[in-house]
């Protein structure tokens, strides 16, 4: 067991609303081409965890899949 | 389990009467059925949580041509129901495939490039406004020229012409509008992109139209026909929905004069501030709509194939499990949860262009109009009645 977060997302799901990159910036980025989702940092500082988490759950298409610690 | 036969079923939409939406007493579940006017009987769904699932759901299709669609106002029979490009009704695969050539336009690093171009637009609206006579109607003077210039600039359409898609814009969105006037609307649009994304092919221009048609048409990815139909969607939902935000976003700020004194005096809170407002505004008044095209269940209840649905977004930014008094405007709440711009793979894919609209027309608007009130009665406010919610007027002085 890890004792960080684990975050991963799926660019197949991905829809490119940018809800995560406005919310973390930090953690997530969207990519020139397609605009899909783009992972900066799959375990996250600590002070990241309540903006990725905010993320996660305003994601309107559940690209991004947590893992908790 | 609801009875389909049950009587003292509700009929929708509810109606726009003020800045509270309408809803019947759906009862603590709050799902319920209503009676659409085309004689249908859809599913309502209301609670933030349902709306959630429901939306998120590949269960659900978006495309109108299925059947058992609910649809909310009746369609001229000659009217042709044709998949055309506009991505609000369309399902995967093809949605994601048009959606994609789209989100890159939109991105928020994008449409931060062009927050100069759209504080010019604000500042030099604001300016002419104030030289104008006291008082003057918001609505036609700020909220509806700012939002129709942007997106104008951003599709390559002449804004000149904004007399002319913005009539045919209100034709389309109005309850009141008999269906063979909304039927011409429509066409008259599309007759109107067809000339002008023939015009940007012969000469190409720095603009999202010409390079859909360059990159996608000409390629065979997009026909012209679907196209004309993406740009019909873009040209209404990006000047109609921004224009009623900040109408009905100065109405609000006015009628909270605490509040608005904060805002003013710590003008970071802008953001919170535009989220709140698109929360507490709800202005897709009519919610969204789908057809269940397998059985499934929301929030408990079976929900057959080819049943229709209707989430209830206005209701959803209310529920008091996620917004404790929701029905009260505050903007120190951090309305992050609000579906304003929906749910699930069809999410307004302009929100960050919304958001910096919104943002710089309401920070400019309320700095360089200290003096602004409303210059006639809150409650002689009219409302539209529209599937956009909005103000009709709003005069004001300054």
């Amino acid at each position: 067991m890890s004792g960080r977060l684990r975050v991963a997302v799926d660019r197949d799901a991905c829809c490119g609303s940018g809800n995560c990159v406005r919310t973390a910036p930090e953690v997530f980025d969207q990519d020139e081409d397609l605009g899909l989702v783009v992972l900066r940092q799959p375990e996250p500082p600590e002070s990241e965890y309540a903006v990725v988490r905010e993320a996660a759950y305003n994601c309107p298409a559940a690209a991004i899949d947590l893992t908790e610690p | 389990m609801s009875d389909t036969l049950a009587t003292n079923v509700p009929t929708y939409p509810f109606g726009n009467a003020g800045l509270d939406p309408l809803l019947p007493d759906l009862g603590p579940d709050g799902v319920g059925r209503v009676q659409l006017p085309t004689g249908q009987q859809a599913w309502l769904f209301t609670r933030h949580e349902h709306l959630r699932e429901l939306l998120r759901s590949a269960d659900f299709s978006s495309d109108f041509t299925r059947p058992g669609f609910p649809l909310i106002r009746p369609i001229p029979e000659d009217m042709p129901r044709r998949p055309d490009g506009s991505l609000i009704r369309m399902d995967p695969p093809e949605h994601t495939k048009f959606r994609r050539m789209l989100t890159p336009e939109f991105m928020i690093k994008h449409i931060r490039m062009l927050e100069p171009l759209i504080r010019q637009t604000v500042v030099d609206a604001l300016e002419e406004m104030r030289a104008a006579e006291q008082p003057a109607d918001l609505v036609e003077h700020f909220a509806l020229p700012v939002p129709s210039m942007v997106i104008c600039h951003l599709l390559g359409i002449p804004y000149t012409d904004h007399d002319y898609f913005q009539e045919r814009s209100r034709i389309l969105l109005a309850w009141s509008s008999p269906p063979e006037q909304v039927r011409d609307a429509i066409e008259e649009l599309r007759d109107y992109l067809t000339r002008l994304i023939a015009a940007r092919r012969d000469s190409p221009g720095e603009d999202l139209i010409s390079r859909l048609a360059a990159e996608r048409v000409a390629t065979g990815e997009m026909t012209e026909e679907e196209l004309v139909g993406l740009s019909v969607l873009l040209l209404i939902a990006g000047h109609e929905t921004t224009s009623n935000m900040i109408g009905l976003s100065t109405l609000v700020l006015l009628e909270h004069p605490e509040q608005l004194r904060q805002l003013r005096e710590r003008p970071e809170l802008i953001d919170d501030t535009v989220e709140e407002l698109l929360r507490y505004l709800t202005i897709v008044r009519t919610g969204l709509t789908r057809v269940a095209v397998a059985d499934t269940d929301v929030g408990g209840h079976r929900i057959a194939a080819g049943e229709g649905v209707i989430a209830l977004l206005s209701a959803a930014n209310r529920d008091a499990d996620v917004f404790p008094d929701g029905a009260e405007f505050d903007l120190n709440r951090g309305s992050h949860q609000h579906m304003a711009f929906g749910f699930g793979i069809h999410q307004c894919i302009g929100q960050p262009l919304a958001r910096a609209e919104l943002r710089i027309a309401l920070s400019e608007m309320i700095t360089r109009l200290p003096g602004l009130a409303l210059a006639v009665d809150a409650d002689d406010v009219r409302y539209r009645d529209a599937v956009v919610f909005g103000v009709q007027r709003l005069p004001v002085t300054w």
